[in-house]
């Protein structure tokens, strides 16, 4: 019984709930939405959930950056724009250099956009660490930026480009599974063995809690700040090819467009608090699996595209009113701490924040 | 970013005194310094403004003219209009994503209602309470359930332009004959030899209008008092006994008011056309206006009449980009990015200078 209340509690729990509840709604729409067929020219699977797995890649790619960002009690807002910087830099790589189907053009494409984006991301880092910007103002001065350099490398033009192997990306399937998927999963696993097999993932919770304090217990928070907001820069880069790979175009107004709101969302979603200070590689997983279903989903109901911002806004409105102390005393009675009574929390400051929190570090 | 909060603390919010020349004797030289700090952004955003249109002049030619600069003010109204709405939140150390959004959503709304038959007058109306009315929701969820601003305007952004992109992703236009349209009637001010005439529009004029009442709100009323009260230092705000939780509310509501009342002026500008695009990045325009015009970040430290200059200088640096033919319009934004973090920056340093 302790073990069902104990799952009921996990917010991943939720966030799988909710992808069963998606698609069910779409199975009800039309029995047929979880079959998976063999498309006869290809050879390769195809179907509604295979479609999901490889929009979830990118997503997953810059949630799981912004999961460490978070985590530090900082966000990120230029994810959005440098997934455009890193297919921007991909299309021109591979266009410029007119080799179709050599791999190490691919590898050269793939290279400099994540150098590029690693640089971006450092820039983020020393205005957040060194200069000491608020997070959400020097990251939406990149996200402001990144966009127009997304538009410099191509010329303002949607550059497209040909290279099989860099189309395989998206495209291929390993063992039936789209192989941007895949490779999404493999970053992942690889991130958190490096998290939480070493102290890193400790060190960077600890800044979240307290800046001060890691500081005195020895951690130096400014060169782990700036690596987190690089790593969160070349992971939302890898997002880009990720994206561009499927149609092999860049659209520099439209790759990453309000795509920083599904990193935040999948993070919060997968119970990450935005107060800083602990992180869930796997909840900020699920939460992009969830997104992907729900942004298949509200297409495959026939609402427009452009219409699915207002429902992950409710989303986002239900989850940061879960997380608020007054829902959650009315909710588990005396249970939580009473707020500190000093009113809401300025971005910056961490006031208001439960005193559980300060009982971790 | 903890320190953050003690930099502001450390900066005293220096409106709280009264603005006649008693109080300037006796707080003496020391606070006659912290003032003068206070607006040195902002004098650096004015020589700024005045350097980059003489050389505009020099370079182009026709920028000090009363065609061009009357233009220029009718096509920034709506920017200026949702750069008041932002000071003020900024003062209180909060911020509103969701402006850009605001107008898209109370622009289609409003101009799909007049096309069934609601009168132009009360569209208008509506259009205004629609911003209103995301304001309110954003600021509950800001003071009430101490959602982080960014957060809760970002939700709103989010949904305000969901909901604009459900009524339409096509453009609507409104009725000819709404009134709507008399808002961008010309106004022959100047009747200049050629086209050189001064012109200024009703949008205009609203624009003008709101930055003026917002000077009296933040200089001569208790409410404007707590609004940088709350930013200088929001717990002895509330010890004093200032309604904090009133007022933030309060001005959550008049920066969605004034984005929907941006969106009836934009609407009137472009023929009354509006589109579920409308508006995209407004947002940062009006930041960048007002961290541009010396409002501190932080909260507490600033001035509306900084931000229209703000705007000016966003305003200018666009017309100097287009009047060059050889800049790319694909850096402005890297251009505004860049004019914003200087800005950024140089309030950093002003603060940390003030600190010690």
């Amino acid at each position: 019984m302790s073990r069902v209340k104990a799952a009921l509690r996990t917010p991943w729990f939720w966030a799988i709930a909710g992808i069963v509840l998606l698609l069910a709604v779409n199975t009800v729409k039309d029995p047929a939405y979880l079959a998976i067929g063999v498309n006869p020219t290809t050879g390769l699977l195809t179907g509604n959930l295979l479609d999901i797995l490889r929009v979830a890649a990118p997503i997953i790619m810059i949630a799981l950056g912004m999961t460490f960002v978070i985590a530090t009690e900082g966000i990120d807002l230029s994810v959005g724009s440098m997934m455009a910087v890193g297919g921007a830099v991909a299309m021109q790589t591979l266009s410029t250099l007119r080799e179709p189907d050599s791999v190490g053009a691919m590898l050269a494409a793939i290279g400099l956009a994540v150098l590029l984006a690693i640089v971006l991301g450092v820039l983020n880092g020393v205005l957040v660490a060194v200069v000491g910007l608020q997070p959400f103002i020097s990251t939406l001065i990149m996200m402001l930026a990144g966009r127009g350099i997304a538009r410099v490398i191509t010329g303002g033009q949607n550059t497209n480009a040909t290279n099989e192997p860099f189309r395989q990306l998206a495209n291929g399937q390993l063992l039936g599974i789209p192989t941007s998927f895949v490779l999404a999963i493999v970053i992942v696993v690889l991130i958190a063995l490096l998290m939480r097999r070493t102290a890193l993932g400790l060190m960077i919770e600890s800044i979240g809690i307290n800046p001060r304090a890691s500081r005195l217990a020895g951690i130096r928070p400014r060169p782990l700040l700036i690596a987190v907001y690089a790593l969160s820069a070349a992971l939302a880069a890898v997002g880009g090819l990720f994206s561009v790979s499927e149609v092999m175009t860049v659209s520099v107004s439209g790759t990453g467009n309000l795509m920083e709101m599904d990193a935040i969302l999948a993070v919060v979603i997968g119970g990450t608090s935005l107060a800083g200070g602990k992180f869930s590689i796997l909840g900020s997983t699920v939460g992009a699996l969830l997104i992907a279903t729900l942004n298949k989903t509200v297409l495959f109901l026939g609402v427009p595209a452009a219409a699915t911002p207002a429902f992950k806004a409710l989303v986002i409105i239900a989850l940061v009113l879960l997380q608020s102390e007054r829902i959650r005393s009315l909710a588990f009675g005396g249970r939580t701490t009473p707020r500190i009574p000093s009113g809401p929390p300025s971005p910056s400051a961490g006031q208001g924040v439960p005193v559980t929190k300060e009982a971790v570090g | 970013m903890s320190d953050a909060k003690t930099l502001a603390e450390a900066v005293p919010p220096a409106d709280d005194l009264p603005k006649g020349g008693e109080a300037v004797r006796t707080a003496g030289w020391g606070r006659m310094w912290e003032r003068s700090q206070t607006l040195l952004p902002t004098l650096v955003a004015l020589v700024l403004l005045f350097a980059m249109l003489v050389y505009a002049e020099a370079a182009y030619g026709r920028v000090f003219h009363a065609g061009t600069i009357s233009s220029l003010l009718v096509s920034f109204a709506p920017t200026i209009i949702l750069a008041v709405g932002m000071t003020i939140l900024i003062l209180t150390a909060g911020i509103d994503l969701s402006v850009g959004a605001v107008v898209a959503f109370s622009s289609v709304a409003g101009v799909m209602l007049m096309n069934i038959g609601v009168n132009g007058w009360i569209g208008i109306v509506l259009m205004i309470l629609f911003g209103a009315l995301f304001g309110l929701v954003a600021g509950v969820m800001v003071q009430y359930f101490s959602v982080q601003p960014f957060i809760a305007t970002l939700a709103m952004m989010f949904l305000a332009r969901g909901l604009a992109s459900i009524l339409s992703t096509t453009p609507v236009v409104a009725p000819a004959d709404s009134p709507l349209l008399l808002l961008a009637t010309d106004w022959k001010i100047v009747d200049g030899p050629k086209v050189n005439d001064f012109t200024v529009t009703p949008g205009l004029l609203i624009a003008v209008l709101v930055v003026i009442a917002a000077v009296f709100f933040l200089h001569r009323t208790r409410m404007g008092r707590t609004v940088y009260g709350i930013g200088g230092n929001e717990a002895s705000a509330q010890l004093m006994g200032l309604p904090v939780a009133r007022t933030r509310v309060w001005i959550y509501i008049v920066s969605g008011a004034l984005a929907g009342l941006a969106g009836v002026v934009y609407t009137a500008e472009v023929g009354g056309k509006a589109q579920n695009v409308t508006g995209l990045g407004w947002e940062l325009d009006a930041i960048a206006a007002v961290v541009i015009g010396g409002t501190l970040l932080t909260g507490g430290v600033g001035y509306v009449l900084g931000s229209v200059i703000g705007v000016f200088v966003i305003a200018a640096l666009r017309l100097i980009i287009t009047k060059d033919g050889t800049i790319n319009p694909e850096y402005l934004t890297i251009i505004t990015g860049a004019v914003l973090l200087a800005f950024v920056l140089l309030q950093r340093v002003l603060t940390s200078r003030s600190r010690r």
